[in-house]
């Protein structure tokens, strides 16, 4: 079933020099117990477009869409009170850096158990209990004494655990995690990931992913959205997005890939994401498409079928061999 | 923690030592002495100036004048006021509840209307609300505070005739002061009216004296706030569906009170400071009143005496200010 549903979503952002589009019309679906990963480069919107499902955002920023559902209510008409009910309970995010993420004045059990009160009117006895089974559940070890630790006494792996913890206290059916390894250690990196996903396999929530790390996503997800400059330009379950991909985009994120280099240097993406004044008029990626011509330039390029990974493209890569298989 | 008190303890010995040397030049650098002072306008022969000088020790170089005193005060000793013949010691605690008493309702005051404001300034930044209080605390802060004073007296005294013009109870009344505090005194008195007449005499005092505090205190908060609104772990309490009076009000007020903590400690020091003009002002009979009065009869062990005691207050507030930081924020206990 359907737990997220997002139709022709964009969130624009009142600058000093006018509108920015951060996120363009996207849509995109999470079903339960599904981990999909977003992925692109700083600046494609990937946490701007979550953020707006969170209603995290600043007041600068405007949120729009035709549809925008979380399992079966609407996050556009719904009042500020009745989301909150949602959000960190049925809805939950982590992000990206966990030391900054935690508030260094409470104890991290106090950040807990404050989830728990407030979303579920638990007592205090019922609360304390329930963090502890949490910590175990995260892999903290020595649970009762680390709940009255502050977050600077703890790790950053740690306090990403904290974090997990925290999101997961309320048994949500929609785990985000925005960028969850990205200031973590190499090997506490891969323990996050298995958390998160061993987590899944337990609870059945479902997971979103967002990263910039395609080696996190071929390990951890089933199915990728990538976005670029607020756009999403393809949509693949994994395997085939490594194996096929259709978009130009898709394609040269792989060859950057250091394990699949074959050259002695490593395929680059010449130049960079187009900012607030650079927008090109046709498809957002042809000032740094290989295979870009006039009309790329000039049109702007329609998502296409689901057996094309609805790329954004007018001439998508890998297109014949998979009509002929 | 124990030990950071220790150490700051410590840097207390150079600070108290400065501050009896300075009050202690200051004093003798105004022309005039006390001599001259005691003999008013007839003046004095120069054979009697010497032996006045010789008995009160300041034909002495001045030095010498300064180990005395300084060895007499690490003793316990500040000496005896010229004019009342009475310990500074003794007097100067005969008169510190009143400047207590006025400085703990003007700092309530300014705590209890300077952080709501602030908080609630930030929350709406950039609005009316936001740039009314922040023209406001511009101009409380900077109004000079005897003009602030006269201006209120004439308005809620003279006009509207709603408090007393100055003192700090009605005359009607009499009762023991154990504690110093009038409105604690007066309450136990159980004099009827005694109280209410008590704070009724504070109300004025309390506000001219409060009032530059509170436009600090109103701003520091707000700006913390700011600083604090935009930090990650806000959007965590976002995200855990927090409702925005407890996340402005508890996850971000706890973190942005450091800042506010260190303006309310060194207001102490203007508090004391303004507490010498307001007293004027209101004949209110505290230790402010007690010094411009000493100033003026040259009573050097006075001010020298006062200054030193009104520092070591300072000290003592600016050192639990320091304590608290620990107590709120649990990351600065770590050095």
């Amino acid at each position: 079933m359907t737990l997220l549903h997002i139709r022709n979503l964009s969130v624009d952002f009142a600058t000093a020099s006018g509108q920015f589009r951060a996120v363009d019309g996207v849509d995109q679906d999470v079903n339960e117990s599904e981990i999909l990963a977003i992925v692109g480069e700083s600046g494609s919107g990937k946490s701007v477009s979550m953020l707006a499902v969170m209603g995290l955002l600043p007041w600068t920023a405007t949120v729009t869409a035709d549809e925008l559902t979380f399992d079966g209510q609407d996050l556009l008409t719904m009042e500020p009170r009745a989301r909150r009910k949602i959000v960190g309970k049925d809805l939950a995010m982590i992000f990206q850096e966990p030391m900054s993420s935690l508030n260094p004045c409470f104890t991290v059990g106090w950040q807990i158990r404050e989830a728990l009160r407030v979303h579920l009117g638990m007592g205090r006895r019922e609360r304390q209990a329930r963090a502890i089974e949490l910590f175990e559940q995260v892999g903290i070890p020595d649970p009762e004494k680390r709940l009255s630790a502050f977050p600077h006494q703890m790790s950053g792996g740690m306090n990403q655990r904290v974090m997990i913890a925290m999101a997961i206290a309320c048994k949500p059916k929609l785990l985000i995690a925005d960028e969850p390894t990205t200031a973590l250690d190499v090997t506490i990196q891969a323990q996050i990931l298995d958390l998160l996903a061993s987590l899944r396999d337990e609870t059945g929530m479902g997971l979103v992913l967002i990263t910039h790390d395609m080696g996190v996503v071929a390990e951890t997800a089933e199915r990728v959205s990538v976005q670029y400059a607020g756009q999403k330009i393809e949509e693949q379950p994994v395997v085939p997005l490594f194996e096929t991909p259709h978009h130009p985009y898709t394609s040269a994120l792989l060859d950057a890939l250091p394990e699949r280099a074959t050259e002695k240097r490593l395929p680059t993406i010449p130049g960079v994401v187009p900012g607030q004044f650079d927008r090109p008029a046709g498809c957002l990626f042809s000032p740094r498409c290989q295979f870009a011509n006039a009309k790329c330039k000039a049109e702007a390029p329609r998502p296409s079928s689901i057996e094309l990974g609805h790329a954004r493209c007018f001439y998508p890569l890998n297109s014949n061999e998979r009509a002929a298989s | 923690m124990l030990n950071y008190a220790l150490s700051r303890l410590l840097t207390f010995i150079p600070t108290f030592i400065g501050v009896t040397l300075i009050s202690f030049s200051f004093i003798r650098a105004l022309p005039g002495d006390p001599i001259q002072v005691m003999a008013g306008e007839r003046g004095i022969s120069d054979e009697r100036y010497a032996e006045l000088a010789k008995q009160f020790g300041y034909d002495r170089p001045i030095y010498v004048q300064f180990w005395e005193y300084l060895t007499g005060v690490l003793q316990g000793d500040l000496g005896n006021s010229f004019v009342t013949k009475r310990p500074v010691w003794d007097e100067f605690f005969a008169l510190f509840p009143a400047t207590l008493e006025l400085s703990i309702c003007a700092m309530i005051f300014a705590v209890a209307l300077g952080l709501p404001a602030g908080v609630i300034a930030a929350v709406n930044r950039g609005k009316f609300f936001d740039r009314a209080l922040m023209s406001t605390a511009l101009v409380g802060y900077s109004m000079p505070i005897f003009w602030w004073a006269l201006l209120l007296i004439i308005v809620f005294s003279g006009n509207l005739q709603w408090t007393p013009v100055s003192g700090r109870i009605d005359l009607l009344y009499y009762f023991p002061d154990p504690t110093g505090f009038m409105i604690i005194d007066s309450l136990a008195s159980g004099q009827k009216g005694a109280f209410v007449s008590a704070l009724r005499h504070l109300i004025l005092p309390t506000i001219v004296l409060g009032t530059i505090p509170l436009a600090v205190i109103a701003r520091q908060t707000r700006s913390a706030m700011l600083e604090v609104l935009g930090e990650d772990y806000i959007r965590t309490a976002r995200a855990k569906g927090m409702s925005p009076g407890r996340i402005n009000g508890i996850h971000a007020l706890r973190n942005a009170l450091i800042p506010v903590i260190t303006v309310i400690g060194l207001s102490v020091g203007t508090l004391l400071a303004g507490a010498i003009l307001t007293e004027t002002i209101f004949s209110w009979p505290g230790i402010g009143k007690w010094m411009v009065d000493s100033i003026f009869r040259r009573d050097y062990p006075v001010v020298q005496g006062g200054l030193l005691l009104i520092a070591v207050m300072v000290m003592i507030v600016n050192l639990t200010v320091d304590m608290l930081y620990g107590v709120i924020n649990p990351k600065i206990r770590k050095r």
